[in-house]
C-alpha cells in the first residue's frame, strides 16, 4: 500500500473508531523517560533505537561460537535450528527455496533487533550489545556482505545493502 | 446403484451427486430407520443383542465436587497434538482436534497454541502494558486498572498464518484434519477495546503502525496497521469467559479479528506507535509469501476465505452405507461467511450446505449437510463464500495464483476421499 493509501484508510478507519467509541476511565499513569527507555528494545529499518557499542566479525565469531552453535551449525549451515547462511539465487522459478539472513532478509538491523530479544534460545537478552553487534557482524560476514575486520555500529548497520532488499511486495487483498 | 436407493427412498431428495440430499430428508429417512427397526429389520436385531442394564454407576453415589471441571475420563483422547523439539521446546505449535469437537466454540484447554519460546509464567500483579511511541501521553497499564475500563466481548477465529501449508506438498499428505488444519481455532474474547486506550494516549496524526510487543522470552514483536488498532482490535483479557489461559496469552494479548494469529500478539507488554513499519523477523523471514518471480508478498494480513469438512473425515471413518451429517467449520477474515457449498463427487456438483445460526463476521461457522453413502468410492470437498464475495479457491487454482513456496495463508479447498470399506484419508482431486 503506499503512503497515501494508507493514509486514506486510516483517516476511514479513525472515523469508525470515532463512533464506536468508549469513554475510558483515564487510568493509565504517565510512563516516564526511563521506563520507556528499559521496555522500548525495538530497532527500525532506519536504525532508531540501535543503542551504543560496536563489534567485528573477528569478535562476533567467538560469540557464535560459544554460544550459537549447537543449534546453528559450524558456520551458520543449520541444524537443528534454522540455517543463516547462503542459498542465494534460490528465490526464484519453483527451486527448493533457501531462505537465510544472506539471500532473504531485507534490512541488517532485523538481526540485531532479533539476535538482542530472542536469542540464544536458552538464554535470551543475555548478550550484552557490544556481543549483539559483533555476533550480527558475524552473520553479515559469513554470508559474504562486510569484511571480517568491518566495524559494526549504530551508524553503519543499517547502510548495509542487504541483497534481497527489494524483494519484498506489499500486499494487495485478492493477490 | 445410487439411482436405484434415491428410488428405493422417495422421500430422500438429491441435492447434489453422489448422495448430497437436501436437508429435510434427513428427518424424513431417520423417520424411515425407525420404522423399519420396529418391523425386525437387520438394525433392530443388532440392537437387541444390547440389553438393557442397571449399571454400576446407578448404584453407589458418584463422585464429590471438584474445583475446576476435567473432561470425562473416556474423552483424554481428545487432545492437542504437539511435538517439544528436545533443543528448543515450547517453539512450535500445538493443534486444535478439529475432527473430535462439535459446534464452533473451541474449548480453551484445545484452543490452539503456538509459540516461538515457550508459554511464559507471567505474575499478573506485574505484568504492565507501556503505550508509547507517537503519542502526546506515553501510559502504562496494571491488569487491575484495565478491569475498570468499559468491556466488550466478540467471539472471533484465530488462525496461524501457516495453518495448512502441508496441501503445497505435492502429494497428498496422509494426515488428519487435526494436523493439517488444526492451528484454527475459535473462543469469545472479552476486555478493552484498544482504540479506547490508543484515544486516552493521544495518537499523532503521523502513526501508521502500532509495533506489538509480547512479555515471553522471544518478545515476539509485530507491526500492526493504525487503522485496524483503531477498527476493531481489542486488549482480550477473558478466553470464554475466564481469564485467557497461559498458552494463548495470559494476563492479556491483543486480538485483531480476522487477521493472521501472529500478529495477534501475547502476553502483550508494549505497544509503540511508529510512522513505517519495524521490519520485525516476523514480518520479514517470516510470514511473507514467496511468488515465483522470487519476491514475496509482505503484510498478507486477513485469512482468507476457508473451510474444511471435519465429520467425515481420516481418523472419523464411516462403519457402514447409509445416512450421515457431513459436517464442518467455515470462516474467513473478510467477514460473514455467507455460503458453504459441499460436493461428494470430488467438486463436479455441488450443494449448499445449511449454516448453524448465528454466522459471525470473522467467526468460525458449522456447516451441516445430509448425505447418503451407497458404499461407494467418493471424495468430499467444501467450498466457503464470505459475505464479500470471496469464494474459497481450489487447490490447483491457489497454485496457478500463489506459489507452492509461499508457505502461508493457505486457503485451498481441502478433498477427503472416502473408499469403499469406509476408510476417509487425503487426496487431491
Amino acid at each position: 500500500m503506499s503512503m497515501r493509501d494508507a493514509l486514506a484508510v486510516a483517516a476511514l478507519l479513525s472515523l469508525v473508531g470515532a463512533e464506536a467509541q468508549a469513554e475510558g476511565p483515564g487510568l493509565g499513569r504517565a510512563a516516564s523517560a526511563s521506563e520507556i527507555a528499559l521496555f522500548d528494545i525495538s530497532i527500525g529499518p532506519d536504525g532508531a533505537g540501535l543503542p551504543p557499542g560496536a563489534g567485528a566479525a573477528r569478535q562476533g565469531r567467538l560469540v557464535y561460537e560459544a554460544r550459537c552453535i549447537g543449534c546453528h551449525g559450524e558456520k551458520g549451515e543449520g541444524k537443528p535450528n534454522d540455517r543463516l547462511v547462503g542459498g542465494f539465487g534460490t528465490l526464484k522459478d519453483g527451486q527448493a527455496a533457501v531462505k537465510t539472513i544472506g539471500s532473504y532478509w531485507p534490512y541488517a538491523t532485523t538481526v540485531f533487533d532479533y539476535v538482542r530479544r530472542a536469542m540464544p534460545f536458552d538464554a535470551p537478552k543475555s548478550l550484552t550489545d557490544d556481543e549483539v553487534y559483533a555476533v550480527t557482524a558475524y552473520l553479515l560476514h559469513i554470508n559474504g556482505l562486510i569484511g571480517e575486520d568491518a566495524v559494526v555500529n549504530a551508524q553503519a548497520l543499517p547502510r548495509i545493502e542487504m541483497p534481497n532488499r527489494g524483494g519484498f511486495t506489499l500486499y494487495t487483498p485478492g493477490k | 446403484m445410487k439411482r436405484r436407493h434415491m428410488a428405493d427412498r422417495p422421500e430422500e431428495e438429491e441435492a447434489a451427486g453422489a448422495g448430497l440430499l437436501h436437508r429435510r430428508a434427513f428427518l424424513a429417512a431417520t423417520g424411515a430407520l425407525a420404522g423399519a427397526a420396529a418391523s425386525g429389520s437387520a438394525s433392530a436385531e443388532s440392537l437387541a443383542v444390547e440389553s438393557l442394564a442397571v449399571e454400576p454407576w446407578m448404584t453407589a453415589p458418584g463422585s464429590p465436587f471438584t474445583a475446576y471441571g476435567q473432561p470425562s475420563r473416556f474423552e483424554a483422547s481428545v487432545a492437542r497434538a504437539y511435538a517439544n523439539p528436545p533443543n528448543a521446546p515450547g517453539a512450535g505449535a500445538a493443534r486444535t482436534p478439529l475432527h473430535r469437537l462439535h459446534g464452533a466454540i473451541t474449548p480453551n484447554g484445545l484452543h490452539f497454541e503456538r509459540s516461538h519460546s515457550g508459554v511464559p509464567d507471567i505474575d499478573p500483579d506485574e505484568h504492565r502494558l507501556l503505550i508509547h511511541g507517537l503519542v502526546a501521553r506515553p501510559l502504562v497499564f496494571s491488569l487491575e486498572s484495565l478491569a475498570r475500563y468499559p468491556m466488550e466481548s466478540r467471539i472471533a477465529f484465530i488462525e496461524c498464518g501457516g495453518n495448512s501449508a502441508a496441501l503445497n506438498q505435492p502429494e497428498p499428505v496422509k494426515a488428519n484434519a487435526q494436523t493439517l488444519h488444526g492451528l484454527v481455532s475459535c473462543a469469545e474474547w472479552t476486555g478493552v477495546r484498544l482504540s479506547t486506550l490508543l484515544d486516552e494516549a493521544g495518537v499523532d496524526p503521523a502513526a501508521r503502525f502500532v509495533l506489538a510487543e509480547g512479555g515471553d522470552a522471544a518478545s515476539m514483536s509485530r507491526s500492526v496497521p493504525i487503522a485496524k488498532a483503531m477498527d476493531d482490535a481489542m486488549i482480550a483479557l477473558y478466553q470464554n469467559g475466564e481469564r485467557i489461559r497461559p498458552s494463548n496469552g495470559y494476563p492479556m494479548r491483543l486480538l485483531l479479528p480476522g487477521f493472521e494469529g501472529n500478529m495477534q500478539v501475547k502476553w502483550l507488554r508494549r505497544l509503540k506507535l511508529v510512522a513505517a513499519p519495524v521490519m520485525t523477523k516476523d514480518e520479514t523471514s517470516k510470514y511473507t509469501l514467496l511468488q515465483p518471480d522470487g519476491t514475496a508478498l509482505q503484510f498478507v494480513f486477513p485469512m482468507e476465505a476457508k473451510s474444511v469438512i471435519t465429520l467425515p473425515s481420516p481418523d472419523a471413518m464411516l462403519r457402514e452405507p447409509g445416512l450421515y451429517e457431513i459436517s464442518g467449520l467455515a470462516w474467513s477474515g473478510a467477514g460473514r461467511i455467507a455460503k458453504v457449498d459441499v460436493s461428494a463427487d470430488g467438486g463436479r456438483s455441488w450443494a449448499e450446505a445449511h449454516l448453524q445460526a448465528p454466522a459471525l463476521s470473522k467467526a468460525l461457522t458449522r456447516f451441516r449437510i445430509a448425505w447418503r453413502w451407497d458404499g461407494g468410492p467418493a471424495v468430499l470437498q467444501s467450498r466457503a463464500t464470505d459475505e464479500s464475495g470471496n469464494v474459497q479457491p481450489t487447490r490447483d487454482a491457489l497454485l496457478v495464483r500463489r506459489d507452492a513456496r509461499a508457505l502461508y495463508h493457505f486457503n485451498a479447498i481441502t478433498s477427503w476421499g472416502v473408499a469403499p470399506g469406509g476408510e476417509v484419508s487425503h487426496v487431491y482431486a
